[in-house]
């Protein structure tokens, strides 16, 4: 089985974001980039699948500020091989990095057939076109299913058998024939870690393979007239403090509500 | 010129999703503003009754086959773009669940027209339709516009009020009689949440951490926390999805939604998702680092600050309290 998993970075949302200049992107000075949440489960979910099935983890990501790093653990967690695509990508939508993943497949002459598996994070927070997944499946006419939380195969493996969340913890099975681009929430175990020294020793054992795809170009008909940031709505009565000050008075308004006895 | 609005309402086990009547409520202010009907459409199985339920919309259509019982995104994109065709429609609001994930790409792929995600208001000026979409979990939004108003547009849940959709009128209900596109992509069956250890939602002290929390180490702080306080610990998507907490303690959209007495938020940006599951709890309590974290916009009380110089501080002091 041939699975291939799609990465992409994104703004770290733990740090502030700021408006660029041109009031419609975000500025990127101080910006810290991270692989999205759910693309590092949909890598997770490969090498799980890999060491239940076999088969080979191909990792295909645009170029992106620490996307090399994010490559190189990858083949530690258990990749195959792992593949930049060279370029600015800065602001790119996922109609447009459908098409470039697509690409990808017949500039390398892969087969999509019955041995190929595709995952991708179900959905970026970036992502104000749409999730990838979706994109992708239709250009390959490949079958689709979203927001997966477990994958297993048939005994022939030619069908994938997914869980699907819905709301509430309640969830639904599916089942679909390879070819399947599948968008992934969750992997069925938590992202594994894997030590700095074993992603250092991989950086000098392993190369990261280019394939130069050339941008495509795509004509939105949306178009951006502004970012902001929101105005918190200012409900929150603020606490100021150092934390013992801090500390009493959360101990005096949970007294207040008796929420704790005086 | 302008064509119809058409909604697609979602349902799940034979009821209504509440973000249907959301978009039916936006939906028809918008087709009043622009002087165009305003359509909606079912698919499924055993769905007839539903429509009635839909009358703020002036036309409802309905198909109604066994094969539709959760159909796939593809089986739902390929009807939606014959509708599209058929009603000369301008603009289609998909409801932004996990339920129906991929039709709104998938439609927009296959009519050439762009997609809006994450749309948490819409409005009209001099004909022009503008959009808010939320990005990056809710700390930035953006306004967008489409060309000529044609686009697809997937309404982020909670967004609009439920009351404006509902209606006792008497839509005009046609039974459409539409070729199914074949699909291998087959619904097997439903899978029943599975219970914890504790119920988050029966709770009347909830501590909650998000992203914040940093890594499983910490859980251990911030779990002596809930024991002094007598309550709980719970969490945002990101801390059970790294399996540092279970899934039965999840709070928000696609997890549990609790109205505790209390609900200490640490390190929880406050996204849609989350807040959607909390937002009703009875005194909401925030610390988070970000001066601009969205939380603050739903708490009572807020503290900027690294949860990590406040909690053991915290922990202390309700120790001190309770023993004197």
């Amino acid at each position: 089985m041939d699975i291939f998993v799609f990465l992409k970075m994104v703004p770290d949302v733990v740090e502030e974001l700021l408006i660029g200049e041109d009031g419609k992107s975000l500025d990127t000075q101080w910006l810290r980039m991270k692989l999205s949440d759910p693309d590092e489960h949909a890598l997770e979910e490969a090498v799980i699948l890999k060491e239940k099935y076999g088969g080979t983890v191909t990792v295909v990501a645009m170029e992106a500020p620490e996307v090399e790093e994010v490559l190189f653990t990858a083949i530690a967690k258990g990749a195959d091989c792992a593949v930049k695509l060279p370029g600015d990508w800065a602001g790119i939508q996922a109609p447009a990095i459908a098409k470039l993943f697509a690409s990808y497949f017949s500039l390398t002459q892969h087969q999509i057939g019955s041995e190929t598996l595709i995952l991708i994070g179900s959905q970026a927070i970036d992502d104000l076109e749409g999730e990838v997944a979706p994109y992708l499946a239709e250009i390959l006419g490949a079958h689709y299913v979203g927001v997966v939380t477990g994958i297993r195969l048939d005994e022939e493996k030619k069908k994938a058998i997914v869980m699907k969340e819905f709301a509430g913890g309640l969830r639904g099975e599916f089942e679909l024939p390879l070819p399947a681009v599948l968008g992934v929430q969750a992997a069925e175990k938590p992202p594994r870690y894997v030590p700095v020294a074993k992603v250092r020793s991989i950086m000098k054992s392993t190369r990261i393979e280019t394939v130069d795809v050339s941008p495509s170009e795509i004509i939105s008909g949306l178009s951006v007239e502004r970012l902001f940031i929101p105005e918190v709505a200012g409900k929150a009565k603020m606490i100021e403090g150092p934390p013992e000050k801090v500390s009493t008075q959360i101990i005096e308004i949970l007294v207040e509500c008796g929420i704790i006895r005086r | 010129m302008q064509g119809p609005i058409l909604i697609l309402a979602e349902h799940l086990r034979g009821d209504i999703a509440s973000l249907t009547f959301e978009m039916l409520g936006i939906g028809r202010k918008l087709a009043d503003d622009m002087k165009v009907p305003l359509h909606s459409v079912i698919f499924g199985k055993d769905v007839a009754p539903l429509a009635s339920q839909l009358g703020v919309s002036d036309s409802v259509f309905v198909l109604n086959h066994p094969q539709l019982d959760m159909p796939s995104s593809e089986v739902v994109a390929a009807l939606l773009k014959t509708l599209f065709e058929q009603k000369n429609v301008s603009l289609v609001l998909i409801g932004g669940t996990n339920v129906s994930t991929g039709i709104g790409p998938k439609l927009s792929f296959r009519l050439n027209l762009p997609f809006v995600n994450f749309c948490r208001n819409i409005r009209v000026k001099d004909g022009l339709v503008s959009f808010t979409s939320q990005l990056f979990g809710g700390k930035i939004l953006s306004d967008v516009r489409l060309q000529e108003n044609r686009g697809v547009v997937s309404v982020y849940p909670g967004s609009f009020p439920i009351d404006a959709g509902k209606s006792d009128r008497k839509p005009s209900i046609e039974m459409l009689d539409l070729p199914l596109e074949e699909t291998k992509v087959i619904f097997k069956k439903y899978l029943e949440p599975e219970a914890g250890d504790i119920d988050i939602t029966k709770q009347d002290v909830l501590v909650s951490v998000g992203r914040g929390i940093a890594n499983a180490d910490n859980i251990a702080l911030v779990n002596e926390l809930a024991d002094a306080l007598g309550g709980a610990l719970c969490a945002s998507r990101p801390v059970i999805d790294q399996g540092w907490l279970p899934l039965s303690r999840q709070v928000g959209k696609s997890g549990m939604t609790v109205k505790p007495k209390l609900y200490l938020s640490l390190g929880v940006s406050g996204a849609p998702e989350h807040v959607e599951g909390m937002k009703d709890s009875g005194l909401i309590v925030a610390i988070n680092t970000d001066p601009n974290a969205p939380i603050f916009g739903i708490s009572h009380y807020g503290i900027c600050a690294d949860l990590f110089d406040i909690v053991p501080t915290l922990i202390e002091e309700i120790k001190t309290h309770k023993s004197e």
